[in-house]
């Protein structure tokens, strides 16, 4: 994992006290997922058997069609929904007391901007999470600096959210989850929405940014550009799981499960 | 003279980029300063409780639900339906908020959406806000949703049907609460502003009417379990007991007034209210004046230092809070 | 990004003194003014000239321009035929009489005085606002108002309302187009259909703007928990009173004072 940041550093150094196996972070998945099972209250299952491993550094896609389970997946990884199962986030178990320390591990990102980003001025929405993780107010400050510089909007603190463009809203949406030094960032659709060119700045951004990344979408060229693992998912289930480049490859597969070949 | 009010009302609706009823939008200055009081004075009390009880268990669900409702209610203004000659019928929303949201998180919503049109657009002053979330947030919650909690277990038709009413009932009310605290601060005369005033939003208050029971009506089809939700998770005799009394001061002070200010007025002479007919006070000191010395130059000093008294004891009182508030929290 | 989030917006983005004044500052300043000219008599014709001045002045030094608070000064205006009656409200030395329907009405030389009193007295406490919203960013004002003693609750509530005033708006403004889109009108005039029918629609669409609204707050609800929200809405606290502030608040406080001895010389 390249680190190339004070607070990354940081963040990477209190990863020890929750891991499992004697402070050898490289060898803690930064994420797994053990047979998940989920039926919402209406009865309708949305994840069955659902099992995934993601090593520290990996950057994995998530593609399927829209009811594949995909969100509801992603909505279990910091306990926001819970079903059967077991989740562990960097050695630490998804449990109801973990929870305030694992909304600060997953670092999820939302598929539509003016829902992530929920505050008046950009400064206060990047500003939220490590509040929220009661860090102190000079802390807080700091990690808001970093984050904006992270996504190379420095100069955007005091700017009002709805004022901002698409694109930049995006970018925005991927501070406010930096700020709070996440292990892993799930991001969902990022680039739905995005006119070619804030679609090209933010695939430059994320293959940038150091951090274990899993990606749901349905931009299948992203997914060949940035995103060298595919997790398959159809029917509740995951499917197929592999290298990016020799999934895309199998075109019944992806065919067998509404996907394109770019 | 209801035709020039009519005008008027529907007029700079019209010119205005911002929506809502301008009618009962009171602008500063045209209070005065005690009937201002008054209405921060209710307002402040009734907030007060509505917090209070907000802020129970669901409360950290209710902040993210309470402020896109406020702001759901500041657009759904913007929809607006041709009646007839270029008018147009549109929604206050003071009715829906509270039976769909429950009463005191419609009168906070409600609240939010009045504060913020006066502080950012000058829809309705600042001096006089108190007055306007009364009129246009307040009484209208204790009328849409104590009608509405009263036949809450009667079929579908039953319920649109007084939502309807009470959604009708409650614009009636903030017009009342308007013309009577403007006749109060001595700027119109009650027996022209009263029923011009409810004669406008008599009309007025179907489009409310219409919009409210359809949009109920539109919910109830596709997600019934909001209504259900919000309404059951409170007990309501009390709401029911408030909102039909104040439902029943609308309904047999309108009329009455409307008809025979000059009664109106007599009572509120008895009452203290007004000195002198129709020569409401206007100021807290009469104008050049202080009563006791009679009009002469000393007292025109002594009224004028009482006035800067007054305002620098005001004065004094802010800074207080503030310099307590400004220390390092 | 639409064109009507612009026309919302009263922010006059500047750099001038009255700009960097501490918010709590400018809105105890805005109210005390405003109390100042409810509590002018009628017809202080020379405290009102001196309160507009003040006012003048202040759009000077906050460069937003005399023309920008003067246009936007008459949005009270319409509300002053609420007024009009004031004019034969007042006992005084009767001017004219009209007969209007069952109304007998005398206009009186204290009630025209009352009357345009009034008048001004909005006018220039609307002035004041337009000017403190041209120069405070609203989340600033929510700030002084939290200082101010607004309960947390409120300003919350209202913080999100600010936030989602736009996107909201923004999906009203959708469906009306969509509506006026399918409305295919032959002539100018009312629309199709009976009042009812045309109001069961306005209905429908505020009905869906409901649904999209709850919608949209659960996702938000969503996306606050992934960020360690635990029911607390925790802001910092960016604004301290400097001294500058304090001086400006207690020359504002001698102005207005000064103001109301003009008032009643």
């Amino acid at each position: 994992m390249p680190v190339t940041h004070e607070r990354a550093v940081d963040v990477g150094s209190k990863r020890t006290v929750f891991s499992r196996n004697g402070g050898d972070p490289g060898r803690v998945p930064a994420l797994l997922v053990e047979s998940l099972e989920f039926a919402y209250p209406d009865g309708h299952v949305a994840l069955r058997e659902v099992s995934l491993e993601i090593h520290q550094g990996e950057k994995v896609a998530l593609v399927g069609p829209n009811g594949a389970g995909k969100s509801t997946l992603m909505l279990h990884l910091n306990g926001i929904l819970s079903g059967e199962g077991e989740i562990e986030v960097a050695g630490l178990r998804v449990t109801e007391p973990n929870l305030p320390a694992i909304r600060a591990k997953v670092g999820l990102v939302f598929q539509n901007p003016d829902d992530q980003l929920f505050s008046p001025t950009v400064f206060e929405d990047v500003a939220f999470g490590p509040l929220h993780m009661g860090l102190s107010e000079d802390e807080v400050r700091d990690r808001v600096d970093w984050a904006l510089a992270q996504v190379g909007m420095s100069d955007y603190a005091d700017r009002l959210s709805h004022h901002l463009s698409a694109g930049e809203k995006k970018r925005i949406s991927i501070a406010t989850v930096l700020s709070m030094g996440p292990e892993i960032l799930v991001l969902d659709e990022p680039s739905a929405g995005l006119d070619p060119r804030a679609r090209r700045n933010l695939i430059t951004l994320l293959s940038e940014l150091p951090h274990t990344t899993l990606v749901s979408t349905h931009d299948m060229l992203m997914v060949r550009e940035l995103l060298p693992r595919m997790v398959i998912m159809d029917e509740a289930r995951i499917v197929a799981d592999g290298r990016t480049k020799e999934l895309m490859d199998d075109v019944a597969l992806l065919e067998a499960h509404g996907l394109e070949h770019p | 003279m209801n035709w020039i009010f009519l005008v008027a009302s529907t007029v700079p609706t019209m010119l205005r980029a911002v929506p809502g009823d301008p009618a009962l939008h009171i602008p500063d200055g045209f209070l005065n300063l005690p009937i201002s009081l008054l209405g921060w004075i209710l307002t402040a009390i009734l907030l007060a409780v509505a917090v209070r009880r907000t802020e129970g268990e669901f409360s950290e669900r209710q902040i993210p639900l309470m402020g896109v409702m406020a702001a759901f209610i500041f657009a759904a203004q913007m929809i607006n339906f041709p009646v007839a000659g270029g008018t147009s019928g549109h929604l206050l929303g003071g009715a829906l908020a509270a039976i769909s949201l429950g009463p005191w998180a419609g009168m906070l919503v409600m609240a939010s959406v009045v504060g913020v049109q006066g502080l950012l657009f000058q829809d309705g002053g600042l001096v006089v806000m108190g007055a306007n979330i009364l009129n246009m947030g307040l009484l209208t919650a204790l009328i849409g949703y104590g009608l509405y909690r009263g036949v809450l277990g009667q079929s579908r038709g039953v319920r649109l049907a007084v939502a309807g009413v009470a959604a009708w009932l409650s614009v009636m009310a903030g017009a009342l609460g308007t013309s009577l605290q403007l006749w109060l601060s001595g700027t119109a005369r009650l027996d022209v502003v009263m029923p011009a005033m409810l004669g406008v939003h008599a009309l007025i208050g179907i489009g409310e009417a219409l919009i409210t029971v359809a949009a109920l009506a539109f919910i109830l089809r596709t997600r019934p379990d909001l209504l259900a939700g919000t309404a059951e998770a409170r007990a309501g005799r009390g709401w029911v007991v408030a909102g039909l009394a104040a439902a029943l001061v609308v309904v047999l002070l309108s009329p009455f007034a409307s008809a025979n200010p000059d009664g109106l007025e007599r009572v509120a002479m008895d009452l203290g209210f007004i000195g002198q007919g129709a020569d409401a006070p206007y100021q807290i000191l009469p104008d050049y004046a202080v009563p006791f010395l009679g009009e002469t130059a000393l007292s025109t000093v002594v009224a004028g230092a009482a006035g800067a008294l007054i305002v620098a004891a005001v004065a004094v009182v802010i800074m207080r809070m503030l310099r307590r508030s400004a220390s390092p929290a | 990004m639409s064109i009507h989030v612009n026309a919302f917006d009263r922010f006059r983005a500047g750099e001038s003194l009255i700009h960097r004044l501490d918010p709590r500052i400018k809105v105890v300043v805005t109210v005390l003014f405003i109390v100042s000219n409810v509590l002018l008599p009628d017809g202080a014709w020379l405290a009102f000239a001196l309160a507009w001045g003040v006012i003048l002045l202040t759009g000077v030094v906050a460069d937003v321009g005399v023309g920008y608070t003067f246009k936007r000064s008459f949005v009270a205006l319409p509300f002053a035929l609420a007024a009009v009656t004031a004019i034969f409200a007042i006992p005084g030395r009767p001017l004219a009489s009209v007969h209007l329907g069952p109304w007998d009405l005398v206009a009186t030389d204290a009630g025209l005085i009352r009357f345009v009193s009034i008048v001004i007295r909005s006018w220039l406490s609307v002035q004041m606002a337009i000017l403190l919203t041209a120069t405070t960013q609203f989340p600033d004002l929510m700030h002084a108002l939290r200082h101010l003693r607004m309960p947390r609750l409120l300003v919350a509530i209202v913080s999100f309302m600010y936030r989602y005033l736009f996107v909201l708006s923004d999906e009203a403004m959708r469906l009306l187009r969509a509506r006026e889109a399918r409305s295919a009108r032959l002539t100018e005039g009312d629309g199709g259909g009976s009042i009812l029918w045309r109001a069961k629609i306005a209905g429908n669409m505020a009905g869906q703007l409901f649904l999209r609204s709850y919608e949209r707050s659960d996702r938000i609800y969503n996306a606050m928990l992934a960020r360690g929200y635990t029911g607390q809405h925790l802001t910092l606290n960016p604004h301290e009173m400097r001294n500058c502030d304090w001086l400006i608040g207690a020359l504002a406080v001698m102005l207005t004072v000064f103001l109301q001895v003009v008032g009643r010389l």
